[in-house]
């Protein structure tokens, strides 16, 4: 466009686009100076950045993006991280690693170490089941409480950390298997009522007499050999109390029903392989602390 | 209307002769280069000494040694980021009490009220950094530039060896200074030897060379390039300062009652019927924010009271009284101007008793606060999930986390002992049981401890009180805390 057709409004003295639009006309103001010059920086910015950074995607035939001057590869960059976090950790964990668990727990600074590392761990690993800070949920323990189903020593939690419960993968994991007494017919729908009630007897509660006599025999037959004689329960093979007021899996009639007739054989995996000895010995010091254990 | 419609209507209706386009007042305006002269007398004079105080407390304050005792900084002042800790000679303040930190500012802020309303802005005039370091970098341009004169001389010459070098040099003494500043910044937030050190050896924390390099540029900036343009148009106190000044306060005056009419006097003209000021300019040449202090009380002026320093010595010369411009109030000149003798100047007003008041009520509570400061602190902080457990026996069990705060520069065994709730048993991860219901505890010197506690009650209220004492068994010194046992129905 030449001088002479530039269109000037009289009112503000700057050019218009020469478009007339029922005789409004739109103003073709210049952009701000220093908005051009932002512009043209991001400009330059944009093209030292393609040059230093990946920047451009996979094309057909090249396999990967471009990686940059730089290399910069934000995959590496965690990798090299995680390895930090290792070296760094090291000197620590080989210190719970020499130290015994009682040692851990009752040295002040190798305990608040070892929680510290057992709070974080378990918020990343246990806590999806055993929620936060061991409260437990119908089906998975709480580890906040008194009630132990297989050991709740130090020695002992460090233990089932490591070799999990009922584990298939795991040779040395903490076993028992309580029989699907309903399900595979080795009981009578009738004895089974009879048994929930002869159970609701034992944790102390309201219960039917009679039916709790007709009970007596098969319990003595079919639980006592595992549960106790007195339903006290028996660490050795996972058997819960039942004379206590703690239900893992439901304490009203209709939970008992369930667990006698089908039976609950609940898995924790083993963690051997997956976290650390060290890890495991600051879990174990942890998860003791919770309920101050055994 | 038809403005509106624009060229192609004018063309049409008014024929040839379309008329020019309005002008519009250009809302930018460029800044006006201003060159300070130098002013000699009273307020000169405390301008340096001021200068000379601010500036060198501001660089001298981080090297002062202060002794607390073994594995403690110790720098007189010191903002221990890295320790959290703050350090004011034989004041130590933990993050747990920042509210001093707080008290502090609010008293300063109640200080600067009180002066303004008093003196006026004193701070903006006297000592505000902006302030100080814009006169140091014109005293440096003054050096190598020579005074307003020659300045202005200077600028308008073309590029010559004698202006490069002049120019070079300030600059690079204005970076020098700049540097400086930036550095002394950072001794205070790190132990200053060391930083010192480190800085120039490549040891020193990133943020150190961040922060150095921050407040060199904005030294060399805000000091040297902008100048009177940060008071007028970035600092926020130019504007509340209007509503902190009245008719009663001390502000830089131009007396236009004595002044007035003003104009050149020739030798042979009498004083009979006119004015003072006989519009030499000095009061305006001398002024750092190019401004007319004949023109009033505004916005721009920081009150530095040079121009007083400037008319003064002219009045001396042409053989006046002194104090055309001079520290006065608005009420006295409207008296002068009504013919009324001007009040005394009060400075007991109900503005100021308040704000003395206030300044005295706060000074006071951190005094006590800080004469009756605990050695020791305990937070106990209740799990928040589990909430409570209950225990196979029936009873409830809350978990909760101690810390102990030791201020002492000694290790020290303090004594726990939880009450409130009839048969509750209480343990400590990591501890024996607890022999008539007290527990030792052993606490670092001069650090936090933490501890975790289990507390056993038997089934009752869902909600009750448990108290946590803690002693001193040497000193005596205790604290309660009063937290939450809870249990279901």
């Amino acid at each position: 466009m030449t001088d002479q057709n530039k269109d000037i409004d009289t009112h503000s003295g700057t050019e218009t686009t020469g478009h007339s639009w029922d005789g409004i006309k739109e103003l073709n103001t210049p952009l701000p100076r220093w908005w051009l010059i932002v512009w043209y920086a991001t400009i330059v910015w944009a093209i030292i950045y393609m040059i230093l950074m990946p920047a451009i995607p996979a094309l057909p035939g090249m396999g990967t993006n471009t990686p940059g001057l730089r290399n910069q590869s934000d995959r590496d960059n965690v990798a090299v991280a995680v390895q930090e976090l290792r070296d760094k950790r090291a000197a620590s964990s080989a210190i719970l690693l020499d130290a015994s668990l009682e040692q851990i727990e009752t040295d002040r600074e190798l305990q608040q170490f070892a929680l510290a590392m057992g709070d974080s761990l378990f918020g990343d690993n246990c806590a999806t089941c055993h929620g936060s800070g061991g409260r437990g949920a119908k089906g998975y323990p709480t580890l906040a409480d008194d009630v132990w189903l297989w050991d709740g020593t130090l020695d002992g939690i460090q233990y089932t950390i490591t070799h999990g419960i009922r584990d298939p993968e795991n040779l040395d994991t903490r076993f028992s298997m309580m029989p699907r007494f309903g399900r595979d017919g080795l009981l009578e729908a009738g004895q089974i009522d009879d048994l929930v009630e002869y159970v609701v007897d034992l944790s102390g509660r309201e219960a039917d007499g009679a039916a709790v006599e007709r009970a007596t025999p098969i319990f003595a037959q079919q639980c006592a050999s595992c549960h106790g004689e007195n339903g006290k329960g028996m660490r050795n093979v996972g058997a819960p109390n039942l004379t206590d007021a703690d239900w893992l899996f439901g304490g009203n009639r209709d939970d008992i029903y369930n667990t006698i007739y089908n039976a609950r054989n609940s898995h924790m995996p083993a963690w051997e392989g997956r976290l650390d000895d060290a890890s495991i010995k600051a879990l174990a010091v942890y998860v003791h602390s919770l309920g101050g254990g055994e | 209307m038809v403005e509106l419609l624009g060229p192609h209507n004018k063309t049409s209706k008014e024929g040839a002769s379309a008329p020019a386009p309005p002008q519009h007042e250009d809302l930018y305006a460029k800044r006006r280069q201003i060159y300070p002269k130098l002013a000699h007398g009273k307020f000169r004079t405390i301008k340096w000494i001021v200068m000379a105080l601010t500036l060198g407390a501001y660089y001298i304050v981080p090297w002062i040694r202060w002794d607390r005792g073994e594995g403690i900084p110790n720098q007189a002042v010191l903002a221990d980021f890295a320790g959290e800790k703050f350090y004011f000679f034989w004041i130590q303040i933990w993050p747990q009490e920042a509210y001093y930190i707080a008290g502090l500012l609010i008293l300063a802020a109640l200080f600067l009220f009180l002066v303004t309303s008093l003196f006026g802005r004193v701070w903006c005039g006297y000592t505000c950094p902006q302030t100080v370091w814009t006169d140091l970098y014109i005293w440096v341009e003054r050096a190598f530039e020579g005074d307003r004169a020659a300045r202005m001389r200077l600028d308008k010459a073309p590029w010559s060896f004698n202006k490069v070098w002049r120019k070079l040099g300030k600059h690079i003494v204005w970076l020098i200074i700049a540097f400086w500043t930036g550095g002394a910044f950072i001794l205070y937030w790190h132990d200053a030897p060391t930083v010192a050190k480190g800085w120039f050896t490549g040891e020193a924390p990133l943020s150190a060379y961040w922060f150095a390099g921050i407040l060199t540029m904005t030294t060399y900036f805000l000091a040297g390039m902008m100048r009177e343009q940060v008071c007028t148009y970035m600092c926020p106190w130019p504007r509340i300062q209007g509503a902190l000044t009245d008719e009663d306060a001390l502000n830089v005056t131009y007396r236009y009652d004595r002044g007035e009419p003003r104009g050149p006097k020739r030798k042979d003209q009498d004083w009979e019927g006119r004015g003072d000021c006989i519009d030499c300019n000095q009061c305006v040449q001398v002024c750092p924010m190019g401004i007319d202090i004949r023109d009033g009380s505004q916005l721009e002026c920081i009150h530095c009271a040079l121009c007083i320093d400037a008319c003064d010595e002219m009045m001396v010369r042409i053989g006046r009284p002194k104090g055309l411009i001079a520290y006065d109030t608005d009420t006295a000149v409207t008296a002068r101007v009504e013919g009324r003798k001007p009040p005394r100047w009060h400075p007991f007003r109900v503005r100021t008793i308040l704000y003395a008041a206030l300044m005295a009520v706060i000074g006071g509570i951190m005094v006590f606060g800080l004469m009756t400061k605990s050695t020791f602190e305990v937070n106990v902080l209740k799990d928040r999930s589990p909430p409570f457990v209950r225990l196979s026996s029936g009873d409830y069990r809350n978990g909760y986390a101690l810390k102990v705060v030791n201020k002492d520069t000694d290790a020290r065994t303090l004594i726990l002992k939880v009450s409130g709730i009839e048969g509750a048993t209480v343990s400590v991860i990591g501890m024996e049981d607890d022999l008539d219901g007290e527990f030792e505890l052993p606490v670092d010197a001069y650090g936090v401890d933490r501890y975790r506690l289990l507390v056993t009650a038997p089934a009752g209220e869902p909600r009750r009180t448990l108290i946590f004492e803690t002693t001193d068994p040497e000193t005596g010194e205790t604290t309660r805390n009063s937290v939450p046992f809870q249990g279901a129905k």
